[in-house]
């Protein structure tokens, strides 16, 4: 099981500071939540954690190995995988061979150049149990621009799931996902937890609260607060930034 | 209305795969009955013309598969061209004049040629990469320009007949048309199992969307620049055999306007699908043969093709790939 | 040899200047509307086609040049309202096919209009003859008069974008093209005014340009690679960009081709240094691009990758 310590991490664009000096300590096995109003720098960090986006400074740190400067690919094949708030899969390709190109990121070399790949039975079979993980088997021959939205937010969870990852970075996976949907997404995030550790942002406040082991808060590219769920529920300042009017709508 | 239409060959479909492989048999088995006709015909004529379609052929199946398959739109591919007419004049002036040999100089000479300037094109995006990719063609049409001992801007004339393992090729029966069929199909055969092998889905996949194929541990740089190499590699075959066709060599092979026809020859014949850039090349060259007949200024009418033929398309000749995220031209 | 370095020094700018008017309005098509035009380096050459033809009508060069510059205007208008407009939101595949038919039309145009044969435009007789510069050395006026214009537009240009409205527009479009959508700017109108911009200085570049040379056909291909070098170095959409890329192109090209040799005999005995440097005089400028976009894939002003 693999922790994730972020330190000091800062990332501006121009004069605007997005992330600003955050740290942040994921515990093995931990589902930690980040929560915080629209345009906190939350897609942000995600993306300065995955390596999408250069830090100005910091340090963030995958089970005790120091990432700061690898770049995407690299982070993924040491087990950081993250999905997208805005789904982004290749829609030419099925959902199966979506999943199966995630798969073969790390089994084997992709400079192989004459076999063919469609009938690789081990990416095939390990795609479809991601598909099946994330509730999606039934629809894997279909091209993923056909698919629909609450679909495509299963697929993102079934690519990031076949990097055999150990930390998950989830941005936004409910995203929306409402209704029955919403549920069984909830309920399969759950499944994962304790055999990975999970960083959710998100922004349904049900499900951050049914699923976290902790939760931070994000305001201005700060954090706010960070402690047990409902530690900060009940913390003034995170009640007073952000909380109080957020939630109220949410429930 | 567009989302019912399926992109041309992300790698699945393979009934449409099937249906592609059939289209290039039928093609194969047209080439391979020219012969016999031109001789019934008596018109060896057919047979040298048909060597320099299958030649193009070969180009413009090797451009598609960075073009199409890696959306990398190389202006500068008649530079591949060069190395391979230029491999073939430069090892007949030292007495070598076997085709193996005058194919393996020109693939030498393109890889190391294609992973320096595609090491630094590939850094860059779009607009860049066409602009960067069109100067590097330049730089090499200029460098042979210059190459006085090889005739610089007029050319060389080649005075040995080239032969294959000892067997003269370029006789009248139309040996050499068929050794290029031999290595177009060859060559298609392996083309189509890249494109649908492990590495093909990669390529495949960068085109469709970068930045998630990092997010699953592909960096695209590798994958890409192995695509151009390969790409370039094979359009040097096409060089060696025009040096070959027409026993004569010249910076004229490696001009800008080349490059820009292979393109052309990809784009007729249908991006993303190797068979139709071979028909691609038989159509944009009758095309020029044809109007070529029809008038001295048949340039005009080509040009003004093009025009129409983009403005005139419903969304463009790539608005359908474009839809589809295919040639993220604009990002 | 320091007359001969100045000498060539001089040339190198006066080129640089002319590739800068070329430059500037490609960078800027290139920059705002992420259009590729391969055919800019048509309206290079029908500049030159136009002020040859309206000098020898008039007999005059200046009469040949004020009546070029509405023509430019109207080939610019028209261009871009005929095929331009259409491709602004096509694919760079479909902008590079449509302008590449564009080339092939105007090539063939010129020559079924103005002949194969290639013309020439007199030079103005208060430009001609030559001045002293230092010592024995001499200078052709109309030289000078080249590159005091071509500084004088492109001090105009730089006004123009850094302390007007419709520059303060351009620059945006260049970084951020929907903060000017944003802006409520009649996007078609700003396109149409660069547009025409960028073809008025192209046209320029070859009237002022077609004294000294022959106005023929393939005069277009050439301008037109060292111009996309010119703006891939200066950075995609940069004025400044593509001001100090020409002047650094044109006198890479110039010197390194007389140069180059002397140098390369420090190292080579005569006769290699000679061949050596006359290969590789043409290819300098591209490995000059290399070399920086190797440091800088976005060029050396370049806002974006």
């Amino acid at each position: 099981m693999t922790g994730l310590t972020v330190r000091n991490l800062n990332k501006s664009f121009g004069a605007l500071k997005v992330t600003d000096d955050v740290s942040l300590e994921v515990a093995p096995g931990e589902l930690h939540a980040i929560i915080g109003p629209n345009g906190a720098g939350k897609t942000t960090l995600i993306s300065q954690l995955s390596g999408q986006l250069a830090s100005d400074s910091g340090t963030v740190n995958l089970g005790g190995r120091d990432i700061t400067r690898m770049p995407m690919p690299g982070r993924v094949r040491l087990g950081l995988a993250r999905s997208f708030q805005i789904t982004s899969v290749l829609p030419g390709f099925t959902a199966l061979e979506n999943v199966a190109l995630a798969v073969q990121a790390r089994k084997g070399s992709s400079f192989r150049f004459f076999a063919p790949v469609a009938t690789e039975a081990a990416l095939n079979d390990a795609a479809m149990r991601a598909l099946a993980e994330a509730g999606l088997d039934d629809r894997a021959h279909v091209l993923a621009r056909s698919l629909s939205h609450g679909e495509h937010r299963r697929l993102e969870l079934a690519i990031a799931l076949a990097t055999d990852p150990k930390v998950l970075l989830l941005d936004e996976p409910l995203a929306g996902v409402g209704g029955e949907d919403a549920d069984a997404f909830v309920d399969r995030l759950r499944r994962f937890k304790g055999r990975l550790t999970m960083v959710l942002i998100e922004h349904d406040m049900d499900a951050v609260f049914k699923l976290a082991d902790r939760v931070s808060v994000l305001v201005y590219g700060q954090i706010i607060a960070s402690g047990a769920p409902e530690d900060v529920r009940n913390d003034p300042a995170v009640r007073a930034a952000y909380l109080g009017d957020e939630h109220g709508e949410a429930a | 209305m567009t989302e019912t239409l399926t992109a041309p060959a992300a790698g699945r479909a393979p009934r449409r795969i099937a249906g592609r492989v059939k289209a290039a048999a039928c093609l194969f088995v047209l080439f391979a009955l020219m012969p016999p006709l031109a001789a019934a015909l008596d018109d060896p004529f057919w047979i040298l013309i048909g060597t320099r379609f299958l030649a193009y052929a070969i180009a413009a199946m090797a451009l598609d598969l960075i073009l199409g398959y890696g959306a990398m739109v190389s202006f500068g591919h008649a530079a591949y061209l060069g190395f391979g007419t230029y491999a073939v004049a430069i090892l007949s002036s030292y007495g070598i004049h076997d085709l193996s040999l005058q194919i393996l100089a020109g693939i030498a000479v393109s890889a190391l040629f294609a992973l320096v300037t595609g090491a630094i094109s590939l850094r860059t995006r779009g607009v860049y990469f066409i602009m960067i990719t069109l100067a590097f063609g330049q730089m090499a049409f200029f460098f042979f320009i210059s190459l006085s001992a090889y005739g610089g801007d007029d050319g060389y004339g080649l005075t040995q007949r080239s032969s294959l393992f000892g067997f003269d090729l370029t006789g009248r029966d139309g040996a050499l048309y068929y050794v290029t069929l031999a290595l177009l199909i060859g060559l298609f055969a392996l083309c189509h199992r890249i494109v649908n092998s492990r590495f093909g889905r990669v390529l495949t996949g960068i085109r469709e969307n970068p930045v998630r194929m990092e997010a699953v541990g592909f960096a695209p740089f590798r994958y890409q620049l192995t695509a151009f190499i390969i790409s370039g590699c094979i359009t040097s075959i096409a060089g060696v055999i025009l040096a070959n066709q027409a026993q004569f060599v010249s910076p004229a092979f490696m001009s800008w306007h080349r490059s820009g026809e292979l393109i052309v020859m990809v784009v007729l014949g249908g991006v993303g699908t190797l068979a139709g850039p071979i028909a691609g090349a038989v159509a944009a060259l009758t095309l020029e043969e044809g109007l070529g007949a029809l008038s001295e200024h048949w340039k005009l009418f080509f040009g003004l093709f093009l025009v129409l033929m983009v403005l005139f398309s419903p969304r463009g000749l790539t608005g359908l790939l474009e839809k589809t995220g295919l040639m993220r031209g604009k990002s | 040899m320091m007359n001969l370095f100045i000498l060539q020094l001089l040339n190198g700018v006066q080129l640089g200047v002319l590739l800068f008017l070329i430059a500037a309005g490609l960078t800027l098509v290139f920059g705002i509307m992420d259009v590729i035009n391969l055919a800019h380096g048509v309206l290079y050459m029908v500049g030159a086609y136009l002020i040859a033809t309206f000098a020898a009508v008039t007999g005059s060069f200046w009469w040949g040049l004020l009546l070029m510059l509405p023509a430019a205007v109207a080939v610019g208008l028209v261009i871009e309202f005929l095929v331009m407009r259409r491709l602004y939101a096509r694919s760079h595949l479909d902008q590079v096919l449509a302008t590449f038919g564009l080339v092939i039309m105007a090539n063939e145009a010129v020559k079924m209009i103005w002949g194969t044969s290639p013309l020439s435009v007199p030079m103005p007789d208060i430009l001609s003859g030559s001045v002293p510069l230092m010592g024995p050395l001499q200078y052709p006026v109309y030289r000078i008069a080249v590159i005091v214009a071509g500084l004088a537009v492109a001090l105009g240009l730089f006004v123009m974008v850094n302390y007007t409205r419709v520059g303060m527009l351009l620059r945006a479009g260049a970084t951020n093209r929907s903060t000017v959508s944003a802006l409520g700017v009649d996007i078609n109108r700003l396109f149409a005014i660069v547009f025409t911009l960028g073809a008025v200085l192209a046209c320029l570049a070859g009237a002022l340009v077609a004294p000294v040379l022959s106005v023929d056909t393939g005069m277009g291909e050439s301008v037109l690679i060292l111009t996309f070098v010119v703006v891939v170095i200066g950075g995609i959409g940069s004025i400044k960009g593509a001001f100090l890329g020409a002047l650094l192109v044109a006198v890479v090209d110039t010197l390194g081709g007389v140069f180059g040799p002397i140098l390369l005999r420090e190292v080579l005995d005569p006769s290699a240094a000679s061949q050596v440097g006359r290969m590789l005089a043409p290819m300098l400028v591209y490995i000059l691009m290399a070399v920086i976009l190797f440091a800088k894939p976005a060029g050396l002003f370049g806002s974006r990758a």
